[in-house]
C-alpha cells in the first residue's frame, strides 16, 4: 500500500498466462503494447515538462546571479548557497516552518486517528452527519479559511469578545500581533482545515480491516486501548505513512496561510520558508537566482524527510 | 447497558466537540456574510438583512463577475482535461503493463516529492517568455498531470474486469473505444473522487495563479478575496460574503459527490 512498494513491482494476476517469447513476437501484442505507451504519453510528458525539467532549470538558476534578464553564472558558482548560510531571515523562516511541522503534524494525525476510530464504531448513530461535519472544512479554500480565522481572531473579533465575556481574559488579546499567539492561531487553523482530510483516509483504511481480528482481541480480554494499539494500529501503518508524507510535504510548502492569515508578521516571525521564497522571487527587486537556491533547500528537506519516513515506516515490518 | 453507554460517553463528547469546532467557523462565515462590518465585530451570530447590501458593495468595488468566470474556466478546464489525461494514463499503466511501464510509473511518482516552490520560478520564466502570462492556459498546464491522480486511476483499474476487455476485443472494438465506451462508464466512483480532488485543487489554487496572472482582468476568486484585506479599513461583512462566494462551489461539489469520493479514494490505498 505504500507508495514505494507499489511502484516497485506489483504482483500481477494475469502475467503468467502469456509465455514471454510470444509476447515479443506476436505483432498483435506488440501493437497493443504500443497503444499502451500512447495512452501514457500525454501524462508522462506533462510531468516531465512541468515538474522534472523546471526542477533541473531551477538548479542551474540557483548557480546564477543578476537581476531580471541579466542573469549570469555566479563567481564562485555556489555563491547563492554561501549567501543562504548567513541569511538570518531565511533561517528564521525555516525554523518557523519546522516548528509548525513538529507541532502540528503529530497532533493532527493523532486527532484524525482517534476521530476515525470513534466514527468506525458500528454502534455510533448519525455517522454520516458527524463525518460530513468534520470533513467539511476541507471544501473551503486555504485563502478563505485564513481570512475567516483572521476575522475571528482580530482584536475586536469574536474570540476576544467571548474570552472577555467569560472572564477568561482581562482585555482583548492581540492574537495576530504577538509571535506565540499568532503561531498558535496558524497551527489551530491548520488543524481545523486538515484533520478531517486525514480522517477520511484512515476511515477508508479502517473499513478494509477485518473486524473479526478486533473482536477476537476483545474476546481474549484486551482493553479497547490495547486492541487499538496492538491490532488496529499495525494494520493502518501504510496509510499512516502515506498521510505523514503528504502532511509533511504540505506543511513545508505552507504559503497561503502565512500570506493571508498572519501576513508573516509580527516582524516575519510567523513567515514560512515558502512565503519567504515568494517574497524573494516576486516582491521588491526580484532575485531569481537566489530564490532558486532557497527552493532547492526546500526540495532537499522534503526529500530527506520523505526518505526518513519511508525508512521508519518499512523498518517495523 | 447503562455502563456501556457511560463508557462510550467521553468518545462521543469528544466527537461532538470536534464537530462543533469544525462547523463553527463555517457558520460564522455564512452568518457574517449577511451582517454589517460592525455587527460582525460585535459577534452577532444570527443572520441579518445586509446580504444584498454587502453584495452590491462587493460587486461595485471588485471585478466579481470576471473573477468568478476566470475561476470557473480554470477549474472546469483543469478538471476535465486532468481527468482525461490521468485516467487514460492510469488505465494504460495497469492494462498494458510491462516492466518498462512500471519503471516509468516509479519515476513519475518521484514527482510527488518535488515541491511547487522548486519549479515555480523556471515555470514563470518559460510562460513569460512564451507570452502566456495572464492566460488560463498558463494556470492550467502545470497542474494537469499529477502522480496522485495517475496512481488513483492505476490502482482502481485493478477492479476493472479483464473479461470485458477480452470480450470487446473479440467483438472488434478498438483499444481506444474500450477505454471510452466501457472503462469510463464503469469507473464512475473513481472519476467522481478524482473530480473532487482536481476541481478543489484548481479552484483553491492561490500561489501559482498569483504569480502568473498579472492583469487584474485575469484575477481568480482566491486572489480577489486576498486583496480585500489590503486596504486600511476592512469591511468584514463584505469580506465574509466574498469568502462565502469563493467557498460555495467547492462545498456544493463536495456535498454532491461525497459518497463517491469516499468510495473512490479507497482505491489509492489498494
Amino acid at each position: 500500500m505504500s507508495l514505494r512498494t507499489e511502484a516497485a513491482a506489483p504482483p500481477r494476476r494475469e502475467s503468467p498466462k502469456q509465455p514471454k517469447p510470444e509476447q515479443h513476437t506476436s505483432p498483435m501484442s506488440r501493437r497493443r503494447s504500443l497503444t499502451g505507451w500512447t495512452f501514457l504519453l500525454p501524462a508522462s510528458l506533462l510531468i516531465v515538462a512541468m515538474n522534472f525539467w523546471p526542477m533541473l532549470q531551477a538548479f542551474i538558476l540557483s548557480l546564477q546571479t543578476g537581476r531580471g534578464a541579466r542573469l549570469g553564472f555566479a563567481e564562485p558558482l555556489w555563491y547563492n548557497y554561501e549567501r543562504l548560510m548567513s541569511d538570518q531571515l531565511f533561517w528564521m523562516t525555516l525554523r518557523t516552518t519546522m516548528t509548525y511541522l513538529i507541532v502540528q503534524v503529530p497532533i493532527m494525525l493523532i486527532l484524525a486517528l482517534i476521530l476515525a476510530n470513534i466514527l468506525n464504531n458500528p454502534n455510533l448513530r448519525f455517522k454520516g452527519l458527524w463525518r460530513t461535519a468534520i470533513f467539511l472544512p476541507c471544501a473551503v479554500s486555504l485563502v478563505s479559511y485564513a481570512l475567516v480565522f483572521r476575522t475571528m481572531f482580530s482584536n475586536d473579533g469574536i474570540v476576544n469578545d467571548w474570552l472577555v465575556a467569560l472572564n477568561l481574559a482581562d482585555g482583548p488579546i492581540n492574537w495576530l500581533g504577538q509571535t506565540d499567539t499568532a503561531q498558535f492561531v496558524l497551527v489551530l487553523g491548520l488543524l481545523w482545515r486538515w484533520t478531517g482530510f486525514n480522517m477520511i483516509f484512515y476511515l477508508a483504511a479502517l473499513q478494509t480491516i477485518d473486524r473479526s481480528s478486533i473482536e477476537a482481541a476483545r474476546v481474549d480480554g484486551a482493553s479497547a486501548l490495547q486492541t487499538f494499539w496492538y491490532v488496529t494500529l499495525p494494520q493502518l501503518r501504510p496509510m499512516i505513512l502515506l498521510t505523514a508524507i503528504m502532511s509533511t510535504n504540505g506543511t513545508i510548502q505552507l504559503f497561503d496561510e502565512s500570506y493571508n492569515l498572519t501576513q508573516g508578521g509580527p516582524a516575519y516571525t510567523t513567515m514560512t520558508v515558502s512565503h519567504y521564497l515568494y517574497s524573494v522571487s516576486f516582491e521588491g527587486s526580484p532575485n531569481f537566482g537566489y530564490a532558486a537556491a532557497v527552493s532547492y533547500v526546500i526540495l532537499f528537506i522534503i526529500a530527506v524527510l520523505a526518505a526518513a519516513q519511508l525508512k521508519i515506516g518499512d523498518k517495523r515490518d | 447497558m447503562t455502563r456501556r453507554t457511560l463508557r462510550a460517553l467521553p468518545a462521543r463528547v469528544f466527537l461532538a466537540l470536534f464537530a462543533l469546532f469544525s462547523v463553527f467557523p463555517l457558520y460564522f462565515m455564512l452568518v457574517s456574510a449577511t451582517n454589517t462590518s460592525q455587527a460582525v465585530l460585535g459577534s452577532r451570530l444570527i443572520p441579518g438583512g445586509e446580504l444584498l447590501n454587502n453584495f452590491f458593495k462587493l460587486a461595485s468595488a471588485q471585478p466579481l463577475g470576471q473573477a468568478m468566470w476566470n475561476s470557473t474556466v480554470i477549474a472546469v478546464g483543469t478538471t476535465v482535461l486532468s481527468l482525461l489525461i490521468c485516467s487514460i494514463a492510469g488505465y494504460g499503466f495497469e492494462v498494458y503493463h510491462s516492466k518498462r511501464k512500471d519503471a516509468l510509473m516509479g519515476i513519475l511518482l518521484l514527482a510527488i516529492m518535488i515541491p511547487f516552490a522548486a519549479t515555480m520560478i523556471p515555470l514563470f520564466q518559460v510562460f513569460a517568455d512564451a507570452g502566456l502570462t495572464s492566460t488560463a492556459l498558463a494556470v492550467i498546464l502545470p497542474t494537469l498531470s499529477t502522480p496522485f491522480l495517475i496512481l488513483l486511476f492505476r490502482q482502481s483499474s485493478r477492479a476493472f474486469p479483464r473479461e470485458m476487455i477480452e470480450a470487446a476485443r473479440i467483438d472488434g472494438v478498438s483499444e481506444l473505444g474500450i477505454f471510452f465506451r466501457m472503462y469510463i462508464p464503469t469507473m464512475k466512483a473513481t472519476y467522481a473522487a478524482a473530480a473532487v480532488v482536481a476541481f478543489m485543487n484548481a479552484w483553491n489554487n492561490f500561489l501559482w495563479p498569483k504569480v502568473i496572472l498579472i492583469n487584474s482582468d485575469s484575477m481568480t476568486m482566491p486572489m480577489l478575496i486576498s486583496n480585500l484585506t489590503a486596504g486600511y479599513v476592512t469591511d468584514y461583512g463584505v469580506l465574509m460574503l466574498a469568502v462565502t462566494l469563493t467557498s460555495l462551489p467547492t462545498m456544493i461539489i463536495f456535498l454532491m459527490l461525497q459518497r463517491s469520493f469516499r468510495e473512490g479514494i479507497v482505491g489509492v490505498g489498494k
